[in-house]
């Protein structure tokens, strides 16, 4: 367990170098001068030499990319004379254009995000499951043909259909939301909830029928298991055979289908955020690949690809833990 | 004595297809009852019926199990028999059980849901009957999860379930067809034992006739659904009643008879293979070390010989059948033909007729193709006749393998492997997949076929008897190893080998 | 040791591919699906055709129409339809609705097909390198596979969707960078399937009868292949058109004046109070394609894979 942990912490630091270097290389070996993009619009001739020299572009390639690796490790300047814009340790880049580190950039819209996603995978799992499960159990039944083509249309619908049909009705029509704006959990719980609603809905409905489609294929599959056959041939009451024996394995696929939606799950935080005007991390990419802000685009995708890595290694230990037949080697 | 299980006129219908035809037999307290009966005959239909399991199925006739009239019973009735009046055993040791449970809890658990016991009554329970059925530091063992079980175990463990409860009936559904012989001789013995001490009766399905002849009292006889005959054991071997009991009887391959081969082989040697070893790496980065499936084996075939390899599971005798065709690379060793050792001399016959063939190409292809390959004339042709040659209608060449059944997809199987006159030819299994009747035309076939092409075979099987049929010499692998290796009277009539004397004895007998 | 089946025999029937075909004809709401997909391609290939016959071209602004006191709602009902304009006319710049929805139909059906074409072709090729050519080959392809899986596709999209110079055609672009994106997971299942087939004992059958690598690959391998990669390619093709629609959303797609449909909801967003029509025609439209595509899609998939259809 123990090496297995060293491992896969050795794979994920590996893979997230070379990401690192594919996304840098990307980005900054790109046709056009990186000091222009990175100094960006209302830029003048001053201002990009200072940011050519803030950025050290006269050093060849792979020494921009040290530095870049040092300033993850601990932190760096950049420099020009006497201005100096400091950028602490894990520094991800310094955007010119707002005159702020990477990292503080996507903190700062961090909780805005969390707040999505929480409440989106709240009503995801709830929904999603419970349907998936009532579907297999179902089967045959009316109830089964109306959930699997509810969940076939979530599933088909891209989730902007959704949040824009969601504020015609809910917004224009019967005017029982506002249209979301954002307040910060801290300030006020209520109005926080009461403007994530519709988000909420948009995104956790979209997310709720790919559940849906999992957990009924997994329910089937465990149904006719042997096993199940076994506690039923020995007298067990049917709704315990299925709390007790159908539905762990049902949902153990759960967890790494979950790590896997997680770059999904990004996807659809991006276009809900900018739907309804979040000012999340999704919104903010939106806005710096808009005004070609380089250092925050590869910021935030480097930060978006250890989330996916990160969250597929801590898949695989949960599921080791659930299910005592996977060995981690 | 009025019978704990009696069945009446029972017929099981799945849509449009009767797989129970009218079946009628009584089952006294104590007593053993095998039925025996050819992939299709309808006995695990028949089982699943006995405790009201069939869904999809319509069920008529009578079934009084234990006091309880199945097919009127009430939901709670039936759950009630289940495991309380009548327990169940299934084929599949590795998948019955609940992966995710440790093995004592699915025990306890049935326990309470049958006698509302407590917790630590049910816990204290189950460590009891592991240890009942056998299992070693049953305390220890009841915390495991089923995958950390051997297949015997497992078996065990689900009887220990049943026996949990104490039934009045338990059904076995081909209990040990899964398991190596001297494991399935200890588990027969177990259900012997058990049956003496607690008054049990017993219902053993099983394709094989040496197991029920060797367990039950009186056995049941089907085929297509219809019940052709019943009666005791001892009665119905000696002096069967029906022409089927009677092909039936003769197909099975024995230990026991005087043997098949007395040739006499004074042929050169083809085959030498000397010092052969064959290591896999397995185990944890660091830890990784080398596992030899085969270990040091020397041994040489004559031309026109049958040498038969017989060994249980993880003995290394398919990955030595692998090695002999060059499918596999030996780690240390060689593996000799004579004469100018080219590949095509040395064919082989694969276990699974299923899987060896591609499903996407048709079975006259699937013989061409090796000719094809070689550039050899009218390879269509060629086809042809070795499809007639095996007793297949050459008409049908454009057909799938999945046309076809089993013992006539083993005929294409063996057609191809044929195609190139290959003077070696290795079967790995070629008759396990297959049903008796089945298998004795598809080692009758391969006996001709090696007379009439001059072919030297080696011949792997986990079956004594069958091997004991086809063989002049005999080797028995295990660990890896060949432990003894000899003629095939010898070594059946005064086996030297401890070992050999052990799976000999495990073989149940008719 | 196997159990004892002998599998009885179905005399007749067809191959893999014949059955699912057999079984797809069987299947009524992936054929609806199937007859949709069709309707949208056949209207996306006679685009110029069906606005000729309108009367109407997708970029010319009818400013007329617009009544400019309301902020540049159209005029009349239901977002303006009329004998003229049959779908109404844009808000704010009064461009003929049905002439921009079926010339954005070539937009997300073309980047649609394209990326799939392309993301199958790149992940097959990889796959298959790592699958059949094993050893080293796996260990470098299998790694680099990985490291496609790690990077978020979506986000890696829009980025590069922005730093690509204007010159290049953006429909092409579009579909290069949604198969650069994602053809992770074509050759992971690619390689997977190769690696299980590479193993069957017809393959050994093979090896043993003289046939060689290539005659192995071409012949045993392949036929099997195409089945599941052709299941894959139906269920990638609507994912490809998600991902096009929400690129175009987000102004990463492709230029105005060109019209898509993803494009068209994006400005729609601004209007949604105002002029319903301009949001329900793109979005419907874009529902009805995606949502016909994933029955066909599930229908082929059910008939490729026996299990699913004894039960789905």
């Amino acid at each position: 367990m123990t090496w297995y942990l060293l491992r896969r912490l050795g794979a994920v630091v590996t893979v997230l170098l070379v990401l690192s270097a594919i996304v840098y290389a990307l980005f900054y070996l790109t046709p056009g001068d990186p000091a222009v993009l990175a100094c960006g619009r209302g830029c003048n001739a001053e201002r990009l030499a200072l940011t050519r020299e803030k950025l050290g572009l006269a050093e060849p390639v792979y020494a921009q990319y040290w530095h870049f690796l040092e300033g993850l490790v601990a932190g760096r300047d950049y420099a020009a004379g006497p201005d100096v814009d400091h950028c602490a340790a894990p520094c991800l880049g310094y955007s010119f254009q707002s005159d702020q580190p990477v990292l503080q950039l996507i903190t700062s819209r961090f909780p805005v995000s969390l707040s999505l996603a929480f409440g989106a995978e709240v009503v995801a799992l709830l929904l999603g499951v419970s349907a998936g499960l009532l579907s297999a159990l179902r089967q045959g039944r009316p109830e089964e043909r109306l959930l699997t083509g509810v969940t076939l249309v979530g599933y088909a619908t891209p989730v902007f259909l959704v949040g824009l049909l969601l504020l015609m009705v809910f917004c224009a029509y019967l005017q029982w939301l506002p249209f979301p704006a954002y307040v910060p959990l801290t300030e006020n719980p209520g109005e926080w909830a009461r403007n994530l609603i519709l988000p909420w809905a948009a995104l956790g409905l979209i997310q709720a029928a790919v559940f849906a489609r999992i957990t009924r294929a997994g329910a089937l599959e465990t149904l006719v298991e042997d096993h199940i056959r076994t506690f039923r041939a020995y007298g067990l009451r049917e709704r315990q055979v299925i709390r007790r024996h159908a539905l762990r394995g049902a949902l153990t696929p759960l967890i790494t289908i979950t790590a896997v939606e997680v770059a999904q799950m990004m996807t659809a935080s991006v276009l809900t955020e900018t739907m309804f005007g979040l000012p999340g991390v999704g919104r903010l990419t939106v806005e710096s690949v808009g005004s070609v802000d380089l250092p925050v685009v590869v910021g935030v995708t480097l930060l978006a690809g250890t989330a996916v890595v990160l969250s597929n290694a801590v898949a695989d230990v949960l599921s080791a833990v659930a299910d005592p037949r996977v060995k981690l080697i | 004595m009025t019978p704990v299980l009696s069945v009446r006129d029972l017929r099981i219908r799945f849509g449009s297809q009767e797989a129970v035809k009218g079946v009628s037999f009584e089952l006294a307290e104590g007593e053993a009852l095998g039925v025996v009966g050819e992939s299709g005959s309808g006995k695990s239909s028949l089982a699943l019926a006995l405790l009201g399991l069939h869904t999809d199925a319509e069920v008529t006739g009578e079934i009084r199990a234990a006091g309880t009239d199945v097919l009127a019973a009430s939901p709670e009735e039936l759950r009630r028999l289940r495991g309380g009046g009548v327990a169940m055993v299934f084929q599949d040791p590795l998948s019955s059980l609940d992966p995710f449970l440790r093995v004592g809890d699915q025990i306890a658990e049935v326990y309470r849901a049958h006698t509302g016991a407590s917790r630590k009554e049910a816990a204290a329970k189950a460590v009891q009957v592991l240890d009942r059925v056998g299992i070693p530091d049953a305390a220890r063992r009841a915390r495991a999860h089923p995958h950390e079980f051997s297949g015997g175990m497992r078996q065990r463990a689900l009887i220990a379930m049943a026996l949990a409860l104490e039934p009045r009936v338990l059904v076995a559904d081909e209990p040990t067809t899964a398991l190596d012989v001297t494991v399935q001789a200890r588990l027969l013995d177990l259900l012997d034992d058990l049956r003496a001490d607690t008054g049990m009766a017993l219902l053993l399905v099983s394709h094989d006739f040496g197991v029920v002849a060797r367990t039950a009292d009186r056995v049941l006889v089907m085929r297509d659904g219809e019940a052709v005959e019943q009666g005791p054991v001892a009665q119905v071997l000696r002096d069967p009643r029906a022409d089927y009991t009677r092909e039936l009887l003769a197909a099975v391959p024995r230990v026991d008879a005087p043997s098949g081969r007395t040739r006499e082989i004074t042929g050169e040697p083809l085959l030498t293979v000397t010092g052969l070893r064959r290591d896999f790496v397995s185990g944890p980065p660091l830890r990784r070390r080398a596992v030899a499936a085969v270990d040091d084996v020397a041994f040489q075939v004559r031309r026109g010989e049958t040498l038969g390899i017989v060994g249980e599971s993880g003995s290394g005798k398919s990955t030595l059948a692998r090695l002999i065709v060059r499918l596999l690379e030996p780690t240390a060793g060689t593996v000799e033909v004579a004469g100018d050792g080219r590949r095509r001399d040395v064919q082989m016959v694969f276990q699974d007729p299923g899987a060896s063939l591609n499903p996407r190409r048709t079975v006259g292809d699937a013989i061409a193709e090796p000719l094809r390959v070689h550039g050899e004339p009218e390879p269509e042709k060629t086809a042809r006749e070795l499809m007639a040659r095996v007793g297949l209608d050459p008409g049908r060449y454009g057909a799938y393998p999945h046309e076809f059944s089993g013992g006539q997809r083993q005929r294409v199987g063996i057609a191809r492997a044929l195609a190139l006159r290959p003077r070696l030819l290795v079967c790995d299994e070629p008759v396990t997949a297959l049903d008796v009747s089945t298998q004795a035309q598809v080692l009758g076939l391969l006996a001709e076929l090696q007379e009439e092409f001059d072919l030297t075979l080696v011949f792997i099987s986990h079956d004594l008897a069958v091997v004991r049929q086809v063989s002049d010499r005999v080797a028995v692998m295990r660990d890896g190893r060949i432990v003894e290796l000899a003629d095939a009277g010898e070594l059946y009539g005064s086996p030297a080998h401890p070992y050999t004397k052990e799976l000999l004895a495990a073989v149940p007998r008719l | 040791m196997t159990a004892l089946v002998d599998a009885a025999a179905v005399p007749g029937a067809a191959p893999r591919e014949r059955r699912v075909w057999r079984r797809l004809r069987g299947d009524r709401a992936a054929l609806a699906g199937l007859a949709i997909v069709a309707v949208m391609i056949v209207v996306a290939l006679a685009a110029p055709l069906l606005t000729r016959l309108e009367g109407q071209d997708p970029t010319t602004f009818h400013s007329g129409l617009l009544d400019s006191a309301r902020g540049g709602v159209p005029t009349g009902a239901l977002g303006g339809i009329s004998g003229e304009h049959w779908l109404g006319v844009e808000p704010g710049t009064g461009r003929d609705v049905f002439a921009r929805v079926v010339h954005g139909a070539r937009v997300s059906l073309g980047v649609a097909f394209g990326a799939t074409v392309l993301e199958m072709l790149f992940g097959v090729v990889i796959g298959l390198g790592a699958g059949l050519g094993g050893g080293r080959a796996d260990a470098v392809l299998s790694r680099l596979i990985e490291l496609s899986l790690a990077f978020p596709p979506f986000l890696l999209a829009l980025a590069l969707m922005a730093i690509v110079p204007q010159s290049v055609p953006r429909p092409l672009l579009l579909a290069a960078v949604i198969s650069l994106v994602s053809w992770g997971n074509v050759a992971r299942v690619t390689r997977a399937q190769a690696l299980s087939l590479r193993t069957r004992e017809y393959v050994d059958a093979a090896r043993l009868s003289g046939a060689g690598p290539a005659r192995i690959a071409v012949r045993e391998i392949l036929p099997g292949l195409t089945t599941p990669l052709l299941v894959l390619a139906a269920l990638k093709a609507p994912i490809n058109m998600v991902q096009e629609a929400g690129l175009s959303f987000l102004g990463a797609g492709v230029r105005p004046p060109t019209p898509s449909w993803g494009q068209m909801l994006s400005s729609a967003t601004t209007w949604f109070r105002t002029d319903p029509m301009y949001v329900l025609v793109p979005g419907g439209l874009l529902f009805l394609t995606l949502l016909a595509f994933t029955l066909f899609a599930d229908g082929v998939r059910k008939a490729a894979d026996p299990r699913w259809s004894a039960r789905a």
